[in-house]
C-alpha cells in the first residue's frame, strides 16, 4: 500500500468551523467516524442503499458514504450530532422516543436527519410525502409505521 | 487499497490538464453515486479523482429562447427545484424524481447518469426523447455528439481518454411539444429499471395530428435504444390508439433484451411496447396542455 498523503479540509461542521485531516479516498462517513469521532452517522451498507449515514451538505440530504471527504472543503455539513440544539432534543428526536420509533437504533440517525430535511423542505407533508421521502432509508426492525407516525406527529405539531 | 489523489479544478481548462496528468488513470467525479460506490467496492482502478463540481459551467442551469444548457454535474435535487426547468421541460422531472431516493438525488447528476452509460440508466431515454446534444471538452478541444450516439456498450461511451462531458443542451421546446419517461420496476421506489421508455411528440395546433415524435427504450439492449422507426411511423398520423399501438409494436420489435434476475426476454419485449404506448399517451397529454392522462384515455375510448 502506498503512503497516502493527507489533505487538510476546512469545513463548517454542525455550525462550527472545523479542520480535519483525511486521505483523499476516505469517504465523508469514514472521516466523520474515524477521524473526527462523530460516530452518530452509521454505516449500514456503504453503498448508498440504506441511508444510515445521511447528513446535510449545504442543507441538501446526501449519503455521507458516497461523498469523498475532500469534497466538503469550504462547505457546510450537519450530522445527527448537530440536530439537537442547546442540549434540547429536536422535536423529531423527542417524538421518535415517544412513539418508540427505534429498536436497534442503527437506522435512527439517518431517519432523523432525513426527516429533518423533509420538514425543512415541506413543513406539512402528507403520509405519502413522508413515505416517499424516506424511501431511501431502510430499517430492519420497526416496520416503518412508528417512524412515519413520529414524523407526522412533528409535522402536525408544527402547523 | 491504493492511494489516490483528489483535485477540484475551477475551470474547464484546468480540468482538462488534471485529467491528462498522471498515468492516464484520472476519473471525473460529479455526484459520486456511481463512482464512489464502485471505488469502495474495488471495482474501479483510478489514481486521481477530478471533482468537476467547482467548475461554474458544469454546475450552471441556463435557459433562454434557444433552450436549456444544463451543466453535466448539476444534481437531480437542483433540477427538481428549478422552477424554470419544471416549466419548460416538465418531463425531465419524470427521470430526476425517480433516480434513487431523496439522498441519491441530492448528488446524482444527469452527466454522471449518462457517462456511467448503464443500459438501464433512467435519464438517457428521456434525454434522447428531448433531442439533447452533448457538449464534450478534452485535450483536442470541444465537440458535440447527439445523445443517442453517446453510449456504445454497457459502461462505455464515445468519450476519448481525457475527455469529459461539460453540458447537455436541450433545444427550446417547439409549440405543442410534450414528453414523458416511464419505467417498470417491481417495487414502488429505489430499484433498477426492468424496462424504461421515453417519448416526445410535437402535435398540430388543434392537437389532433402528430407532426413528429421520438421514442427511446432502456434496459433492453447493451445501450439505451433510439427507436427512430417508431417516431417516423407516427409523423403525420392522427392521434389515435391505433397509431400509438403501431409505434409500440415497432418498439417491441427493436428491443433485443437479455433475461436476467430482473426480467425475462418476453417480459421485457412486452414491456417495451406497453411503456412506449403509455409514455406516448402522457407526452400527447402534456403537448395538449389542458388534458389529463385520464381525460385522454377517455378521449381514446380507454377510460
Ligand atoms: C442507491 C442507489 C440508487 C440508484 N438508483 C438509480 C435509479 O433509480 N436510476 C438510475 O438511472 N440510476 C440510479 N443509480 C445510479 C446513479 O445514482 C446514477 O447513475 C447517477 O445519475 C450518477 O450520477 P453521479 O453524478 O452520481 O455520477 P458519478 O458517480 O459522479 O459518475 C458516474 C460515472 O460518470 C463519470 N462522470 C461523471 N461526470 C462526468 C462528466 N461530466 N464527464 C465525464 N464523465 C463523467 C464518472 O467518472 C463515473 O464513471 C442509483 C445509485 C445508487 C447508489
Ligand atoms: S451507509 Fe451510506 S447509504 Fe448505507
Ligand atoms: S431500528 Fe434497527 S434498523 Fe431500524
Amino acid at each position: 500500500m502506498d503512503m497516502a498523503k493527507k489533505i487538510a479540509v476546512t469545513t463548517t461542521l454542525n455550525g462550527e468551523e472545523s479542520i480535519f485531516l483525511c486521505e483523499p479516498r476516505q469517504t465523508l462517513l469514514e472521516a466523520l467516524r474515524d477521524n473526527l469521532g462523530l460516530i452518530g452517522s452509521k454505516e449500514g451498507c456503504g453503498n448508498g442503499n440504506c441511508g444510515a449515514c445521511n447528513v446535510l451538505l449545504d442543507g441538501v440530504l446526501v449519503n455521507s458514504c458516497l461523498v469523498l471527504a475532500p469534497e466538503v472543503e469550504g462547505r457546510d455539513v450537519v450530522t445527527i450530532e448537530g440536530i439537537a440544539e442547546d442540549g434540547e432534543l429536536h422535536p423529531l428526536q423527542q417524538k421518535f422516543l415517544e412513539h418508540a420509533s427505534l429498536q436497534c437504533g442503527i437506522c435512527t440517525p439517518g431517519f432523523i436527519v432525513s426527516a429533518k430535511a423533509l420538514l425543512d423542505d415541506n413543513p406539512a407533508p402528507s403520509e405519502h410525502d413522508v413515505r416517499l421521502w424516506l424511501a431511501g432509508n431502510l430499517c430492519r426492525c420497526t416496520g416503518y409505521d412508528k417512524i412515519v407516525r413520529a414524523v407526522l406527529d412533528v409535522a402536525e405539531g408544527d402547523s | 487499497m491504493q492511494a489516490i489523489d483528489f483535485v477540484a479544478p475551477t475551470s474547464v481548462d484546468e480540468a482538462i490538464s488534471a485529467l491528462a496528468a498522471g498515468s492516464g488513470m484520472a476519473r471525473p467525479l460529479s455526484g459520486g453515486t456511481d463512482l464512489i460506490a464502485q471505488l469502495q467496492e474495488g471495482r474501479l482502478a483510478l489514481d486521481t479523482v477530478v471533482d468537476l463540481k467547482r467548475i461554474p459551467e458544469l454546475m450552471a442551469i441556463s435557459i433562454n429562447s434557444d433552450g436549456l444548457t444544463l451543466g453535466a454535474s448539476v444534481s437531480c435535487h437542483s433540477i427538481n427545484n428549478s422552477q424554470a426547468i419544471r416549466d419548460a421541460y416538465p418531463a425531465l422531472i419524470d427521470s430526476t424524481h425517480l433516480i434513487g431516493g431523496t439522498q441519491i438525488q441530492g448528488r446524482a447528476s444527469l452527466g454522471g447518469n449518462l457517462c456511467n452509460s448503464s443500459p438501464a440508466a433512467d435519464s438517457i431515454p428521456n434525454l434522447i426523447a428531448h433531442s439533447v446534444t452533448c457538449h464534450i471538452a478534452g485535450p483536442s478541444g470541444r465537440r458535440t455528439v447527439p445523445v443517442e450516439e453517446f453510449c456504445t456498450a454497457p459502461g462505455r461511451n464515445v468519450l476519448e481518454n481525457g475527455e469529459f462531458l461539460v453540458a447537455l443542451e436541450f433545444p427550446a421546446p417547439p409549440a405543442n411539444f410534450g414528453a414523458a419517461y416511464l419505467r417498470f420496476i417491481p417495487r414502488n421506489e429505489m430499484d433498477i429499471a426492468v424496462v424504461g421508455a421515453g417519448a416526445s411528440v410535437v402535435l398540430s395546433d388543434d392537437g389532433s395530428t402528430i407532426q413528429s415524435a421520438r421514442v427511446s427504450i432502456g434496459a433492453v439492449a447493451p445501450t439505451p435504444l433510439f427507436v427512430q422507426e417508431a417516431g417516423d411511423a407516427l409523423a403525420g398520423q392522427p392521434v389515435s390508439e391505433e397509431t400509438l399501438a403501431k409505434a409500440a409494436d415497432l418498439a417491441r420489435d427493436a428491443a433485443r433484451p437479455i433475461s436476467d434476475m430482473r426480467g425475462t426476454i418476453p417480459q421485457r419485449k412486452h414491456l417495451s411496447g406497453v411503456l412506449t404506448q403509455r409514455a406516448l399517451r402522457i407526452a400527447i397529454d402534456r403537448a395538449r396542455g389542458t388534458k389529463t392522462v385520464d381525460e385522454l384515455g377517455r378521449l381514446n375510448g380507454h377510460g
